[in-house]
This record gives structure tokens, sequence and C-alpha cells, in this order.
């Protein structure tokens, strides 16, 4: 089977073009792209080099936040152009970057406050519960809840709600109210780690150990460990129980 | 019994004594108010304009939110959320071409909301389903001879349509602070406006009116006000700090939420009524008349 696997990825790579292509619009013009690609694979195959816009190409950095619309409705659509797969005439654009607010403050001194967010990010409030953000948002986070939570104060719930953002900028572009989501998350789970998670007991005396050398040895084993190894490792480590 | 209860933000915020000791209070008497799993803010302010849909989505998202907990009734403490709550959905109950447009704003809802859901304030639960017979029957410490002036703001009871009381001269503040034992004063700006939110960018505004309405209550022997708003709260209690500057000679004086003076009476832990909250302590009082603890 894995030969049989290995054997296809080579045709595929020597021969593109007999792949079913389809055609789409890409800012308005018309082009033929493999069925199959992602939406950076479409752009990419239709000449567009991509230097803003992209990143890890694994749907992890949220660089490559993007536009679109397919035929069937009316709405704008959004996504990350790395993970959504394209279909036949769908109109698409790439946006290279976000020119969005970013405070800029000392976490040593503030507070893990409602009165913090009231001074940084003073327009969170001006909320409208229009769940907008939450249409938007490639990752399925409940993005006007996180919003909602900072407004009576919760920072917790904030931060538990925002934290597999990936900052792709996508919900601070359909705000009628002009948030910058991402942005006020971040603080909030900046301010949740710092001043309200429950801090783990063993810290200090495993970074004395770390400090003593007590790893180097299991360090060491594992820069010469296979990728399969490793992997075995990881997943039966143990797991911080809160 | 069970109702589902919609707390708002300033109660989790700035008012926790307001919450703390309606909740302890309320499941004293037999009712536990069960906050809604997921809410947003109401929106704070009534939007009066007839077009300004957005400003309804708020609101009367927060029904589909009552209905998501397979309820139907939803309880506010908070006069503004009460009010504003309470508005939006009269307004969607009589305006389908409304409702129709809102539901399909909030396409992504799995539930529609069709007016369904009934906005009271904690006040009428406390008239109309506890009674106030009954409350008084289950006082255990009468407030004997503490002297309270009502204050019911503007937006308990105005306008008359989403009011529970006689918009001009209300009774329920006094018929309930009666249950509790307490006297109360009678004055005539207990209806007055404190000036709301104009305590943000007019502050000498709030500050006349607010020693218009305690100096005129004080006048009649008040030794304590009570209310149901926070922002009422802040201007009348908060606000005292500019008043004394303003007016040199005002003595201050403490503004209860009705709620701690439900929780004293019903002889609940003090702890619940937060009164270290309160901006003018209110504990020298109740010691004085034997309601609390210490000297
Ligand atoms: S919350 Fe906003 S920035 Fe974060 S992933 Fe969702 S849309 Fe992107
Ligand atoms: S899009 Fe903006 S206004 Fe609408 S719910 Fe999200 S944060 Fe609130
Ligand atoms: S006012 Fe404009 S932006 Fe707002 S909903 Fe209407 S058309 Fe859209
Ligand atoms: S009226 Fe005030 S307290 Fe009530 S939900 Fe709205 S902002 Fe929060
Ligand atoms: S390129 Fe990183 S998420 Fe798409």
């Amino acid at each position: 089977m894995e030969e049989n696997k290995s054997v296809m990825k080579k045709e595929e790579k020597t021969q593109p073009q007999k792949a079913k292509m389809i055609s789409l619009y890409i800012m308005g013009k018309k082009y033929e792209v493999p069925e199959g690609s992602t939406i950076m694979g479409a752009l990419e195959y239709a000449g567009y080099q991509l230097k803003r816009g992209c990143g890890c190409r694994e749907g992890f950095c949220g660089a490559c936040a993007t536009v679109y619309r397919t035929t069937d409705d009316y709405k704008i659509k959004t996504g990350l152009a790395c993970q959504t797969v394209v279909v036949p005439n769908m109109y698409l654009a790439q946006i290279p970057f976000f020119p969005a607010n970013k405070a800029l403050y000392d976490l040593n001194e503030l507070e893990p406050s409602i009165s913090t967010f009231q001074e940084v990010y003073p327009e969170t409030f001006r909320c409208v519960s229009c769940n907008t953000c939450t249409k938007a948002c490639p990752q399925d986070l409940e993005v006007m809840d996180y919003i909602q939570a900072l407004i009576r104060g919760d920072i917790a719930q904030a931060a538990d709600l925002s934290f597999d953002c990936i900052m792709c900028g996508l919900c601070a572009a359909r705000c009628p109210a002009e948030i910058v989501q991402y942005n006020v998350a971040v603080l909030a789970r900046r301010l949740y780690g710092k001043y309200l998670s429950k801090k783990g007991e063993y810290l200090k005396s495993r970074l004395k150990e770390i400090k003593e050398h007590k790893y180097d040895k299991e360090i060491e084993e594992f820069m010469h460990m296979d990728r399969e190894s490793i992997k075995k490792k990881y997943y039966a480590r143990d797991i911080e129980k809160m | 019994m069970k109702i589902s209860y919609f707390p708002g933000c300033t109660l989790k915020t700035m008012a926790k004594n307001f919450e703390d000791s309606a909740i302890a209070s309320l499941s004293f008497l037999g009712i536990e108010m069960v906050e809604l799993p997921r809410w947003n803010c109401c929106g704070t302010v009534y939007s009066l304009t007839s077009d300004d849909l957005i400003h309804q989505v708020a609101p009367i998202r927060n029904f589909i939110r009552v209905k998501e907990a397979r309820d139907t009734r939803v309880v506010a403490l908070c006069s503004m959320c009460y009010h504003t709550l309470k508005r939006a959905n009269k307004l969607v109950k009589e305006d389908k071409e409304k409702l129709d447009k809102l539901n399909n704003l909030m396409y992504r809802e799995d539930v529609k909301y069709n007016g369904e859901v009934e906005v009271l304030h904690l006040l009428e639960i406390l008239k109309n389903e506890v009674g106030f017979n009954q409350v008084s029957k289950k006082v255990k410490m009468p407030l004997k001879g503490l002297k309270v002036a009502p204050y019911y703001g503007c937006l308990l009871l105005r306008p008359p349509e989403v009011g529970f009381d006689d918009p001009e001269s209300p009774t329920i503040l006094k018929d309930f602070l009666e249950s509790v034992g307490a006297e109360a004063i009678d004055y005539p700006y207990e209806t007055e406006c404190c000036g709301s939110y104009n305590t943000v960018v007019n502050v000498n505004l709030v500050v006349e009116r607010a020693y218009d309405i305690l100096s005129f209550a004080i006048s009649q022997k008040a030794e304590a006000i009570v209310l149901s708003c926070p922002l009422c709260g802040f201007n009348l209690d908060n606000r005292q700090k500019e008043i004394k500057e303003k007016f040199p000679d005002f003595k201050s004086v403490p503004v209860f939420y009705f709620t701690q003076l439900l929780a004293l009476s019903l002889g609940l832990d003090e702890k619940v009524c937060r009164f270290e909250l309160n901006f003018i302590d209110p504990r020298p009082l109740l010691k004085s008349k034997h309601l609390i603890g210490g000297v």
C-alpha cells in the first residue's frame, strides 16, 4: 500500500497536466487550475507568487486569510487559503495584511480587570452582538462570545474561548463596531496567563532540575532519535492536569 | 421553582453586591435563579430610532438564549437591562416585519425567536410569585426603625407599557420595604431622573440632581436610600464624593440595593450583602440600629 501511494504521488508530480482542471476567477480574471487544489495552490498555479498572505501552509499561522465567493451564494465567504479547496467558478482574492490597531502596553503594569480593557481597547465595548465576527472565523471560534465575556470582565472565559485563535484578522475585517478582536483576545490570554491561571507547582523544581543538567542525557537521546520514535514519545507524554 | 436569570454586565463587575444578595435571598425564598449559560450585553440603552435595528439584535439574541435554555421567562435585576430587554421584546412582538429581519440577520442561530419570552424584573417576582406577605413571614430580623427612601429612577416604570407599577406614584418599593419591616419615607423625588449616563460627560449635572434627590430624602428623615439600578446606584452613591466637594455641608447617606435589605432581613449571612462594595459604607448605620453585629 505504502509503495503504491508513493508511486501515485510521483505520477501526480511528474504529470500535473493529467489532473482534471476546473475554471475559476482570481481577482476577476479567469484561470484553469487543477481540481482539488487549495486556494493557495490555485493562486500559485495561476502564476501568483505569494510573499505576504502565506506562511505555514498547514492552517496554523493565520497568515493566509482569504475572502471568496461561490456562484451558488450571494455571500462573501472567508477562510484560510491553505486549507480551503477550490470549487468551479469560485471568485478568489488574497488579503496580504491587515493594518489592524495593536496597542502597546507593559503587561507588568496592567491589572487583570475590566478597567484594563476600557483603557487599552475601549472600542471593545461598542460590540452590538451582531455575530458577524463568529461567521467570519475560519477556526469556528465563538468570537462574539469572547468579546462579550470581556465586556462583563470575564477574562478567563475570553482566554478560553479564544485559545485557538490564529490571528488571521478576518473577524476584524468584518466587524461593524471596528473592534480588533484578536488583539483584544491576546491581551486577555496574556493577563490570564500572567495573573489568573493556576500556576504549575512543579515549575520551579523542574527549572532547577534543568539547570542541574538532569535532562541533558535525555535530550541528547532525542537528538539522534528517528521520527517515528519521537512521535511515539510525543503521544505518550505526560500532560499537565488542570 | 427555577427561573432563568439575565445578570447583565454591571452585576458581574461593579454591582456584585446586587447579584450576590439577590441570588442568596431568592434561593432562601425557594426560587433558584439560573444564570443563562450564554448571554450577551443587552445593549444598555434601548434605541429609540425606529430603523436602527442593529441595536435590537443584542436584546433579541438573549431571548434566543432563553429559548435554548428551554425557558419562556427571564428575570433581570438591573433596571436598565430590564427596560432594554422588555422594550425590545415589545417592539418585535408587535412588529413581525422587524422580527423577521432580525431573525434573518441572525441566520446562524439554530433557534428562531418568535416572541415567546416574557421579561420580568425581580421586584415583580417578589410581589407576584412570592408575595410580599410571604416575604414578611420569612423575615427573621425585621429592619425595625430603619427609615428608607425608595428611589425608582426612570427606567423601571417608564414608559407605562413596560413598567410594572404606576409610573407617577409607584408603591412597589414601599410595599417591599414594609414587608421587610423598614419604614418607607415619602418624598417627591422618587421617580426623578438621576441624570443617567450624563455621569460620563456631565458630572456636574448629575451631582446637582443627585444632591436634590438625596437632600430632599434626608430632609424627610430618610437614613438610607433603596434602589434597583447600578447606574442610579453609581449616581446616588459613588457621586456623593463629588456632591460633598460641591456642597460641603452635605451629609452622606447610604444607598442600598433592595436585595441587600432583603438578605439582611431574612437573616442571611452578612457576607452575601457585600456591604464593603457600597461606596458610602452602610455598616455604621446598620450597627447603630442593631441590624448587624459589632459596635
Ligand atoms: S478570532 Fe478572528 S483572528 Fe482569530 S482565528 Fe477567528 S477570525 Fe481569525
Ligand atoms: S462583529 Fe464586532 S460588533 Fe459584531 S459581534 Fe463581533 S465584535 Fe461584536
Ligand atoms: S447599514 Fe450598511 S453596513 Fe449596516 S447592515 Fe445596513 S447595509 Fe449593511
Ligand atoms: S444594561 Fe448595563 S448592566 Fe445591563 S447588560 Fe447592559 S450594560 Fe450590562
Ligand atoms: S499559510 Fe499558515 S494558516 Fe494558511
